[in-house]
């Protein structure tokens, strides 16, 4: 709201006050304590995970776990670090964040710095190719059978390419290109840029805050991904950690056999506490980085939402 | 400059169409170098695929490959045996009562959210919860669904303590099928409701103060505010989202239910994607992977359809399409 609205809100609200009824003070106080319990219940699971994660199993029911274990050890961190998975699966999710998030960058904002320019030929043709991906996908079958062919079989490349055209992203970044102003090129053309010169010393870093928000979906976009592994990764020493903590959580065993859809039943039973403490472990990252990263997320949906 | 220079209808270009075609991909040459590898990605990791779909026309041979294999008499038997099993229809119908249960009540929550958060005075205070809101958002099916099932475990869960504090039974959310259901869609809210009100935050932003001004003077109370300027005011983007999320019904979020599913609710869980992995690349048989590439055909073109006609529609009801 602008500040005269405001004032004037306050104004009247204030004039009002006497005659303000019962069913508005009721809400205002209603909305503050309702939001106030929806964000608890963002934090809460969390909060839960950690507290369930560092309770002695040994000396206290977990089933009186809610807020803060009563009795604490360490055991299930150690537990879950001195798996050998657990490390793998961070380094190879480490590569194909940092890789993937490289790969999709540099082909989509290429992608998009072309789309453009209003003057590239066929320019609405080369943009339905890639929007109709938008809308429709060979599916998994066929996605797998090319993956097969290419020999790309348990390649961190095969978590990578697939994804790496992205047409919701490359249209932000399309959008956001286009609202550059065109004199910036126009002068540069005049001093005798090409429109590499012009892309790499202009745009780019004009471009940083779009691409800031573009890198942050994609990484978090590759942190999150498990299904590409399960198909595609199959010695558990190149495997990332989403499908080490679904073996482990989900399936419940921390045996490291891996069949081809990479979940294997055994009957050996993970410990509660033990399957909290991954799960933590493979959070915190994400709840320490998140902080600091939120606002560049959400600016990012803002530019998106601008129509080109 | 560069514009008027390749115009097409600009008179020192001769030649006839294609010629002229060509002068002008010249014209932007390092364009064009910048687009080629993205192309060729977009090329083999796309469109490669989308060629793939003919193994469901196709009596596949996994040694003879895709093109390889003979074409399948009659053309649809493939399609015809998927729709011959009960399981692909109960996959269907799954999928079609997921798809509306999330439309139909997840998709007022973050306008409702956005509309809360509006009205909160405390600028720090819808900060905090904002923040708050976007988290889940961050994190993937496989951790949530680990937490969810410890904190839903009828054992040792918080909420199972609530029960039987309050002197009741603890119940198996997610191992009944009566409730599973439930499950999917509140996560799913929980998960996506503050990242889902942003968007109708930003629109909220843009509604013209002057509007608020004038109702003001006239008298309009808190309620008659929200109700005659801003949702109306909102309205362009209610529809825009509302087209977006009708496109999907058919999309199951397999992330969500195939990691939280158990071999209980199987009933209840086996959505469509659950139904496109299990029958093709679990086993890799040659029927089943062509029967499953007919089942994922069957959904993109739906999916397209949908797509194509709550567009159209609303198009023709309010102006505001996506394109």
């Amino acid at each position: 709201m602008s500040n005269t609205t405001k004032t004037l809100a306050r104004e009247h609200d204030h004039a009002r006050k006497i005659k303000r009824t019962i069913g508005e003070h009721f809400f205002d106080k209603f909305n503050f304590i309702f939001l106030g319990l929806l964000g608890l219940s963002m934090l809460y699971p969390f909060w839960y995970e950690l507290a369930l994660s560092l309770a002695d199993a040994d000396k206290v029911a977990l089933s009186k776990v809610y807020i803060w274990p009563e009795a604490m050890s360490l055991e299930s961190y150690k537990n879950v670090c001195s798996d050998i998975n657990i490390w793998n699966g961070y380094k190879w999710t480490i590569i194909r964040t940092v890789v993937g998030t490289l790969v999709a960058l540099i082909l989509g904002f290429h992608f998009a710095y072309v789309l453009s320019k209003k003057y590239f030929p066929n320019r609405k043709f080369w943009t339905g190719i890639l929007v109709f991906t938008m809308f429709f996908s060979g599916g998994m079958v066929p996605e797998y059978l090319l993956i097969r062919d290419l020999g790309l079989m348990n390649n961190i490349f095969a978590l990578i390419l697939p994804g790496a055209i992205s047409a919701y992203n490359i249209t932000i970044m399309r959008n956001f290109l286009m609202s550059l102003p065109d004199s910036l090129e126009e002068s540069a053309r005049i001093d005798g840029a090409n429109d590499i010169i012009i892309l790499y010393k202009i745009i780019v870093p004009l471009s940083m805050p779009i691409l800031a928000t573009v890198a942050l979906w994609t990484a978090v976009g590759h942190w999150n991904a498990w299904f590409d592994a399960m198909l595609y990764i199959r010695s558990s020493d190149k495997q990332v950690l989403a499908i080490t903590l679904r073996r482990i959580v989900l399936v419940g065993t921390n045996a490291s056999t891996t069949s081809l859809s990479g979940e294997q039943m055994t009957t050996n039973m993970t410990s509660e506490t033990v399957k909290a403490a991954t799960i933590m472990v493979a959070t915190i990252p994400i709840l320490c980085v998140y902080p600091f990263v939120q606002k560049y997320f959400v600016k990012g949906v803002l530019v998106g939402s601008v129509k080109g | 400059m560069n514009a008027t220079k390749v115009n097409s209808s600009t008179p020192h270009l001769k030649g006839n169409r294609f010629t002229r075609l060509m002068q002008q991909y010249w014209r932007c040459r390092y364009l064009v170098m910048l687009l080629i590898p993205s192309l060729v990605v977009l090329i083999i990791f796309k469109y490669i695929p989308m060629y793939g779909v003919q193994i469901a026309f196709k009596n596949f041979k996994l040694k003879d490959g895709i093109v390889g294999s003979a074409w399948a008499n009659p053309l649809f038997s493939v399609f015809q045996d998927v729709f011959a099993q009960p399981v692909f229809w109960n996959a269907f119908w799954n999928t079609l009562i997921l798809g509306v249960m999330n439309l139909l009540v997840g998709f007022p929550m973050p306008i409702i959210l956005a509309l809360l958060l509006n009205e909160l005075r405390h600028e720090k205070y819808k900060k905090v919860i904002q923040t708050l809101s976007y988290l889940p958002h961050f994190i993937s099916w496989v951790t949530l669904s680990g937490l969810f099932i410890q904190l839903l475990s009828p054992s040792t869960g918080p909420i199972a303590a609530i029960t039987r504090a309050m002197g009741g039974t603890p119940y198996f959310f997610m191992g009944n099928v009566s409730t599973f259901r439930w499950v999917l869609v509140v996560t799913n809210i929980w998960k996506s409701v503050g990242w889902g009100s942003i968007i109708y935050l930003a629109a909220l932003a843009g509604v013209d103060q002057e509007m608020y001004e004038a109702a003001l003077i006239d008298g309009a109370t808190r309620f008659q505010r929200v109700w005659y300027i801003t949702l109306p005011s909102i309205f362009p983007t209610i529809t825009i989202m509302l087209i977006l999320q009708s496109g999907s019904i058919l999309n199951d979020n397999f992330d969500q239910v195939y990691n939280m599913m158990n071999d209980a609710v199987y009933r209840v869980a086996n959505v469509l994607g659950v139904y496109t992995y299990d029958l093709g690349l679990k086993n890799l048989s040659n029927a089943g992977l062509a029967k499953s590439t007919a089942v994922g055909l069957f959904k993109n073109v739906i999916a397209l359809i949908l797509v194509l006609t709550t567009n159209a529609v609303s198009k023709k009801i309010s102006d505001n399409g996506i394109w």
